[in-house]
């Protein structure tokens, strides 16, 4: 008998949840206000996503936990003990095998499909607000479409940099309506935006939930003469060798080497057990 | 503006505006025409309801009574009834508003460029090289060196600060500007300077003009028509060399005397 009811929220509270995610997926890109509660964990660490994961969790659900693509860091690790503990649900780190992924600032590099749920924790989910900070405002900005304002912020990364210098968090547009923040995700990922996945949006400090249905329609914005660029390091995965994946810069030692890897923890570790050998992979079971 | 058939009928016409402030009078019953090409003064001293005046014609406060109806395509729309989406297109495209403190007009985080380029990309300009060359083509029309562009607002002094904010919003060539107290706050030299650019930009685009002033040298050089002010009504209307050479209201004479001589 366990001490804390299925994934730790009660029931009603995952109720009001749901109902906002119902309505983010049916407004796509929109932002549902909802009545976020106080979880055992700061704000900053995806209390937000942690929320829509918990109302979103079923006892036959496997779920896997992504902190910047990798699944042992501290963030990832303690979300999945979490509902490990409250919830009993099955984990894994095999994109292939869960069902509800949580993630922070990543997509999988492997393709989801239609049985998977992808929650995403979100900082800040108003993309007008650093150039406008009144609410009301922005509020009112997405209500008429009124969007000049966010091409004003390309504006002067072309200005100020030569080209949009925007690497994350880049800006999109939902289904020709709502400019949406697509989370600190790297605009290496902003075409995966477009899955047979349901994505979810959480963000728990700032009281938001969306959503994009699977098989929505994700523009990035950008200017007839700078189009959007995605980008990533120009490097193969060292130990891995894949020249597709998004690549972490590594610093081995304080004489400038270092190496490129797989932010995909799970995708890096099947090519390798697959065989590709990067450039910088030992001759035993590298990290394994 | 060439068009005969818009020549013949006022931009605007203002019936029986009316704002109250609980009990207390901002503005009642001010009623006029505005027709292309001209610029309209209001004077009046602090409190008299100018400003509530300006606000009430630019949609900014709703008024209580009245009408504002603006020549949109030949037709007479009532600014007041029309839907906010509606109203706050024309406020960037067909009409412009001059703030007396500049920081209140533009984004004092955002570069000059950005600042000049964001009316164009409100009304859809989705060209970076076409809005960075009507962005550099208005700042360097306001007197600002183009090399200062990509420089933020809190760099500008006073007086570059009220161009910039100028140059914003007639970029998108407005045919009414609505201007707060646009030389407030400057020393007069700058101030002569931005008058003669302002004259200079009104006959140039044959823009038409609201212009709200305490200051009467301002009207004398840029008004064609007057309206004075006091207490929420208007005291005495008509040419603004009539008016200030050969004032008829006691309130006027009062004002019209009260200017300091050098």
């Amino acid at each position: 008998m366990s001490d804390y009811n299925f994934a730790y929220l009660d029931e009603q509270t995952k109720r009001m949840i749901r109902r906002a995610i119902l309505k983010g997926l049916a407004i796509p890109g929109y932002q549902v206000p909802f009545a976020s509660r106080e979880m055992p964990m700061p704000y900053g660490w995806g209390t937000g996503g942690v929320q829509v994961s918990a109302a979103t969790l079923t006892p036959d659900d496997t779920l896997k936990v992504i902190d910047q693509g990798a699944d042992d860091t501290t963030n990832a690790v303690s979300i999945r003990k979490f509902f490990e503990k409250t919830a009993k649900v099955a984990v894994t780190e095999r994109t292939a095998e869960a069902t509800i992924i949580q993630t922070r600032h990543r997509i999988p590099e492997e393709d989801l499909t239609e049985d998977q749920i992808l929650v995403y924790q979100v900082p800040i989910p108003e993309p007008l607000r650093f150039l406008e900070p009144s609410e009301v405002e922005t509020r009112k900005m997405h209500a008429l479409e009124e969007y000049g304002l966010m091409h004003v912020k390309l504006y002067e990364d072309i200005a100020r940099h030569g080209e949009i210098s925007t690497a994350y968090a880049y800006p999109v547009k939902v289904e020709d309506r709502y400019v949406m923040d697509p989370s600190p995700i790297p605009k290496f990922d902003n075409p995966k935006l477009e899955m047979a996945g349901i994505q979810l949006f959480g963000a728990g400090r700032e009281q938001r939930i969306y959503a994009l249905p699977p098989y929505t329609r994700v523009v990035s914005l950008d200017f007839e003469d700078h189009p959007f660029e995605c980008t990533r390091a120009q490097e193969d995965c060292g130990l891995c060798g894949a020249g597709d994946s998004y690549l972490d810069e590594v610093i081995m030692d304080d004489a400038g080497a270092r190496m490129f890897v797989c932010s995909d923890t799970d995708y890096c570790r099947a090519r390798r057990e697959a065989g590709h050998r990067g450039a910088m992979a030992g001759e035993g079971e590298a990290f394994a | 503006m060439k068009d005969m058939s818009v020549q013949d009928r006022p931009l605007l016409r203002v019936e029986g505006l009316t704002k109250f402030y609980g009990g207390r009078i901002g503005c009642e019953g001010v009623g006029f025409d505005l027709w292309p090409g001209e610029v309209m003064g209001i004077v009046g001293e602090s409190g008299s309801g100018k400003t509530t005046l300006l606000n009430c014609l630019a949609g900014h406060l709703a008024p209580d009574a009245g009408r504002v109806l603006f020549d949109l395509d030949g037709e007479a729309v009532d600014t007041v009834t029309m839907s906010e989406p509606a109203r706050r297109k024309l406020g960037r495209t067909d009409w412009a508003f001059v703030h007396q403190h500049a920081a209140d007009g533009l984004r004092m985080n955002v570069s000059a460029g950005g600042n000049v380029g964001e009316r164009l990309m409100a009304v859809g300009a989705r060209h970076y090289g076409d809005i960075r060359a009507s962005a550099l083509d208005w700042i360097e029309r306001v007197e600002i060196p183009g090399d200062r562009i990509d420089d933020r607002p809190t760099a500008f002094s006073g007086g570059m600060r009220q161009r910039l904010q100028i140059a914003r919003n007639l970029v998108t060539g407005p045919r009414l500007v609505f201007m707060d107290e646009p030389t407030g706050g400057l020393d007069v030299s700058v101030q002569a300077r931005l008058l003669d650019l302002l004259r200079g930009l009104v006959r140039e685009m044959g823009l038409s003009a609201i212009i709200v002033t305490h200051d009467l040298a301002v009207v004398r050089l840029l008004a064609d028509r007057l309206m004075v002010m006091k207490d929420g009504h208007v005291v005495e209307t008509g040419l603004t060399d009539q008016v200030l050479d050969d004032p008829q209201h006691g309130y006027t004479q009062l004002l019209v005397s009260s200017v300091l001589q050098v």
